[in-house]
């Protein structure tokens, strides 16, 4: 347990000096503050939130940026480690290689965490300052897309992780992060759109695009945020969507949660055979 | 004495080809062993397994009585990587007390180890700056850590400045005396000049020689070369009489054995005034490695 908890610490110290994070975490918080300076024009003065609608707009940023500064973090995680021989050393140490997998998840994700709430808390601190008249359910919501912002993250550290473990080279490893943000974040939803398309009443659409659409974290994460933020009033235009579901909406948020479980328990299993 | 590393008819086996074939040998506590061999001898193949993150094909390997790679065995072992980059970002100090950590050793134990290696007044800056021969004392540094029962060192005095270097050689002896067991890997006899308690020369996976540095002197046989340095006027005379090679206008060079020695420099004593000058060359470190690693085999 301390060796997961110094690798942890090691790996949150070492993420905080990435100046790739910084400038994540920078972009993050300006386009943040954009959404915020745009959101709270006199247009909004609706009966919504000027937070919810915030919110909003912060989750559909999130589902872009978030799994990016994750696959920054995670990518170089193993293969850099064989790399440059550091893992050896780690792994001649009388820590477990479990511990090993897990005490860099958790100095990751906590460096996630504390780029996403610098990035989205000083955005809304500002919509706070800004809005008059700011309810309590606007907090709220600003605090899920925060969580599950993180979760998001912590999502795309795990996979990072399982390519990370796949080749033996970081240049590989960074190829392949790229590869797998590209297609998790702008081509998978490209292809599932086309479906639909194609074909609008048939088994795609009906039977098979929810599953598709929730299986993919990101994709489950927009759903869950947005359905939760219609519910608030915030037009969204995926409610519409959302009544066709074969499921609760709510569940979505399972999704990253299982795909972390699996991921980690990849990274853990393929670990166990590394032989640096 | 009973030995804390014990390697036993090991052979590993990669895609078809031997890497090692069946390796013995052991390391006592306190003893300084060299196990040398070119590029692709299997030297960190054997490290490797010592580390337990490969199996052997054959053969065993006990670590203080261990099997390589269970906790018993990894408390035991220190290791230095060949080439490790530590993380650009964090100081020397962070470093050593990061792997201090893993090892489960106090924190007092950081400063004294920087100390060692005269890493103190570098320890603040970030290991992105450092020199190669300090990234290898850092590399050093973290391996000292909470005096280890079993020191593994691959090629560590590579990089290394000769001053450096004997530095190091004397920080290997301090641990020695304090009861550890060092293992350190060389590409040359005269890398580790005769610092070490024993010699292992590894060929193509073979273990050729096994013993101290003065016996593989003695048993390699080697020749002596014996430079004769004549009178312009006479350096044909000497030629004839002594044979050997001419080497330039006034030097002649005979090589011959340990025994010979004295009956060879009485004859050359004998030419009287042609000859100014005689020099003895023993068989260089170089020499004796050299026919180990590259020779027939040798029965000793």
């Amino acid at each position: 347990m301390s060796g997961l908890i110094a690798i942890a610490r090691n790996e949150v110290r070492i993420g905080m000096r990435n100046k790739w994070i910084m400038l994540a975490t920078a972009i993050l918080l300006v386009f943040a503050l954009l959404l915020v300076l745009l959101g709270s024009g006199p247009a909004t003065s609706s009966s919504t939130d000027g937070l919810t609608i915030i919110s909003a707009s912060l989750a559909t940023l999130s589902v872009y940026l978030v799994p990016l500064i994750a696959l920054l973090l995670s990518f170089d995680a193993i293969a850099g480690e064989i790399d440059r021989g550091t893992l050896q050393l780690t792994l001649a140490s009388p820590v477990s290689r479990a511990a090993v997998v897990l005490g860099k998840f958790l100095g990751h994700v906590i460096v996630l965490s504390i780029a996403v709430m610098i990035g989205y808390g000083l955005a809304g601190l500002c919509a706070f300052v800004a809005i008059e008249n700011v309810a309590a359910e606007g907090v709220l919501d600003l605090a899920r897309v925060v969580g599950t912002s993180i979760a998001l993250g912590a999502t795309f550290v795990a996979i990072g992780y399982v390519a990370s473990a796949c080749v033996r080279q970081t240049g590989t490893a960074a190829a392949l992060a790229i590869a797998i943000w590209l297609f998790a974040v702008v081509l998978y939803d490209m292809a599932l759109l086309g479906g639909l398309l194609a074909d609008p009443e048939g088994v795609f659409a009906t039977d098979l695009f929810p599953y598709l659409l929730v299986a993919n974290p990101a994709d489950a994460f927009r759903l869950f945020n947005l359905t939760a933020l219609d519910a608030a009033g915030a037009s969204t235009g995926f409610a519409a969507g959302g009544d066709v579901l074969p499921f609760a909406p709510q569940l979505a948020i399972a999704s990253p949660f299982i795909w972390i479980a699996v991921t980690l328990w990849l990274t853990v299993v393929m670990m166990q055979r590394i032989k640096p | 004495m009973t030995s804390l590393l014990n390697i036993s008819n090991v052979s590993m086996c990669f895609a078809h080809r031997d890497v090692l074939s069946d390796v013995s040998f052991d390391v006592a506590p306190g003893e300084r062993a060299a196990l040398l061999g070119h590029n692709g001898a299997g030297k960190t193949t054997l490290f490797r397994i010592i580390l337990g993150f490969l199996n052997p094909s054959a053969g065993q390997i006990t670590v203080n009585g261990a099997v390589p790679g269970t906790a018993a065995a990894r408390n035991a072992v220190s290791y230095l990587p060949e080439s490790v980059s530590f993380p650009k970002l964090l100081t020397g100090r962070e470093t050593v007390a990061f792997y201090a950590k893993l090892k489960g050793v106090a924190p007092a134990a950081v400063d004294q180890v920087l100390a060692d290696v005269d890493l103190t007044d570098a320890a603040d800056q970030r290991c992105g700056t450092y020199s190669k021969g300090m990234r290898q004392r850092l590399g050093l540094a973290q391996a000292m850590l909470g005096d280890p029962k079993l020191l593994l060192l691959d090629e560590p005095t590579s990089g290394l400045d000769p001053l450096a270097r004997q530095r190091f050689y004397h920080l290997i002896s301090k641990m020695a005396e304090r009861g550890t067991a060092v293992l350190l890997s060389s590409h040359g006899l005269s890398e580790i000049e005769a610092r070490t308690d024993r010699v292992a020369i590894l060929r193509k996976g073979k273990l050729v020689a096994d013993a101290p540095l003065t016996d593989l002197q003695h048993s390699a046989n080697l020749p002596l070369r014996i430079r004769v340095q004549a009178d312009t006027a006479h350096v044909d005379t000497v030629h004839q009489q002594m044979g050997g090679q001419r080497i330039n206008g006034a030097t002649v060079e005979l090589e011959c054995r340990y025994p010979e020695k004295m009956q060879r420099l009485s004859a050359i004593s004998a030419l009287g005034p042609a000859v100014r000058d005689v020099e003895v060359y023993p068989p260089s470190l170089d020499d004796i490695y050299r026919h180990y690693s590259a020779g027939k085999e040798t029965k000793q």
